[in-house]
């Protein structure tokens, strides 16, 4: 299991500040284990959303958003709610935004965290696109890893190593920073990097033992992983 | 900012007062005789306000870029600190730059880094907590009295002098020049940049950077060779040296090479001097023809 838990919700809101108009997506996967995902979610934030004055064009719940062929099939019976969107607020791991994000032309918002994934990958196995960094950015960055698909795990841009789109460390391997500057500018959103320095910080990666339990785990370890409550929606 | 004009570095008063302000470089040795290293410096020390250092350049492991900044300032020579993101995490980093302050050391030079795997220790872990535009919010944030965790400094590096790096020949432009301004934003007061060969590259970078009031040295790094200006069209990012400049090194005789070298250079600088505000030059072992280089240029 790829477990990922909620962001609280004012950072939620901040991610969408310039956003009216939200299209839910979320996993019926893994996050239903973790109370971050699934139908109750949707529920929860379509409220918290409306309370704030902000419009939800629909919601979709889609079994393993991970698997980037079926997130296609089926959020093509929302293409009308869809249009009507400005951004598309996703509860998953950050496999699975990266796979919404692949899919559709709108700014993605990551609603989750990812804590862990024991090398899971998912669905979408071609390419490692979540380290569990417990600080998903997917929103400032198109939809695109920083963290994975740069070989520095640069969070402030694009390094003086980037040559004709590709990384300095292999000649065919692409520029992280290059795919999201592009991402960015097919969006409108290159202000988007411009945003403030960002630090990570490590602790996130240092995921408590109760949070760290799989279905391996759980064979051999008493603790099993136990979802913590839904976050209040305040 | 610290506005007393005594207490700036050579370097910030030059630029400060408009003068056009020209830096070098020298790269420490693998190994602890420094003796070539500072006689590179004593060729350029009269002709140059500052003198980079650089810190465990192309990631190959050497003398320290802090270490030798000190040696510097004990030869009455000023220095710019280089730092990288690569080698240290942000506690090694913050005490490193407070380490300098203490040694006389002010002008410091923020860089992300080349990899890791692009050097002699391959396998070593490549760090990057910070990058250039962390690490130069982090300098603002010393100078201001505080560490990046909050805690207030007993006394503050308020003279610190920070500046960065930006490369004009960078295809697409568009980021780099973001970048610039998020780190002009942050603190960056001055921009080394990475080298060109083709005035109009520097052009179309000039007219875009100039909006930020940031004065800029343009980088200068001398082609000794066909094989050098080979070497940089194939491995170094946003470097490229244009066939007509090749062509020239080729047909010179060997025994007017140098001399072939430093009038391409001088043409190059004459083209752009009036487009920026000076020069960073990385002779890269030809410290000895800078002092020919410039008065060719008449600087």
């Amino acid at each position: 299991m790829i477990v990922s838990v909620p962001k609280p919700m004012d950072e939620i809101l901040e991610s969408l500040s310039e956003t009216q108009r939200v299209f839910i997506v979320a996993c019926g996967g893994c996050p239903v284990g973790c109370k971050s995902g699934g139908e109750a979610r949707i529920e929860q934030l379509a409220k918290a959303l409306s309370e704030s004055g902000r419009q939800v064009t629909g919601s979709a719940n889609i079994d393993f958003l991970c698997d980037k062929a079926l997130v296609g099939t089926r959020l093509g019976y929302y293409v009308a709610e869809l249009k009507e969107a400005q951004a598309v607020l996703v509860v998953s791991c950050g496999v699975g935004v990266q796979a919404t994000a692949h899919m559709i032309d709108l700014p993605v918002v990551p609603g989750n965290n990812t804590l862990f994934s024991q090398g899971m990958q998912g669905l979408w196995p071609s390419q490692e696109r979540c380290a569990g960094c417990g600080d998903c950015i997917l929103d400032l960055t198109g939809g695109i890893c920083p963290i994975t698909m740069c070989s520095k795990s640069l969070l402030n841009g694009m390094c003086g190593g980037q040559h004709d789109g590709k990384c300095e460390v292999e000649s065919d391997r692409d520029c992280g920073w290059y795919l999201i500057y592009n991402r960015l500018k097919e969006l409108g959103k290159l202000d988007n990097l411009k945003k403030a320095p960002r630090l990570r910080d490590f602790r996130k990666l240092d995921v408590p033992d109760h949070e760290r339990g799989t279905t391996r785990w759980a064979l051999e370890k008493p603790v099993v992983y136990q979802a913590p409550d839904l976050v209040s929606t305040k | 900012m610290r506005e007393d004009i005594d207490e700036m570095s050579k370097l910030q008063k030059s630029l400060a007062q408009g003068r056009f302000t020209i830096t070098g470089e020298i790269g420490p040795p693998k190994g602890v005789d420094l003796s070539k290293c500072l006689e590179e410096a004593a060729y350029i020390k009269d002709r140059v306000v500052a003198i980079n250092v650089t810190d465990n350049q192309s990631s190959v492991m050497r003398v320290g870029s802090l270490g030798v900044c000190a040696r510097l300032v004990q030869e009455r020579i000023e220095p710019i600190f280089q730092i990288t993101c690569r080698d240290r995490n942000r506690l090694a980093i913050q005490s490193d730059i407070l380490s300098a302050y203490t040694l006389g050391i002010r002008n410091i030079l923020a860089l992300t880094g080349d990899h890791t795997s692009m050097g002699d220790h391959p396998g070593s872990k490549p760090v990057f907590d910070l990058d250039s535009v962390s690490l130069l919010m982090t300098l603002s944030t010393l100078k201001s009295g505080k560490d990046l965790a909050g805690q207030e400094l007993e006394e503050a590096p308020v003279d610190i002098f920070s500046g960065a790096v930006v490369t004009p020949g960078c295809e697409p432009l568009e980021p780099q020049i973001i970048k610039m301004e998020r780190k002009v934003e942050v603190g960056a007061k001055f921009f080394q940049t990475q080298a060109f060969y083709d005035p109009r590259v520097f052009e179309r970078f000039a007219n875009q950077a100039s909006k930020f009031c940031v004065p800029i040295l343009a980088g200068i790094v001398i082609i000794k060779s066909v094989g050098m200006a080979r070497y940089m069209n194939e491995n170094v990012p946003g470097v490229f040296v244009p066939d007509t400049i090749v062509k020239r090194l080729a047909e010179a005789p060997k025994e007017l090479r140098a001399k072939t070298s430093i009038a391409i250079m001088a043409e190059l600088i004459r083209e752009i001097k009036p487009m920026c505000q000076g020069l960073h030059i990385m002779a890269m072992g030809w410290e000895k023809y800078v002092p020919e280089l410039l008065d060719a240029c008449g600087l």
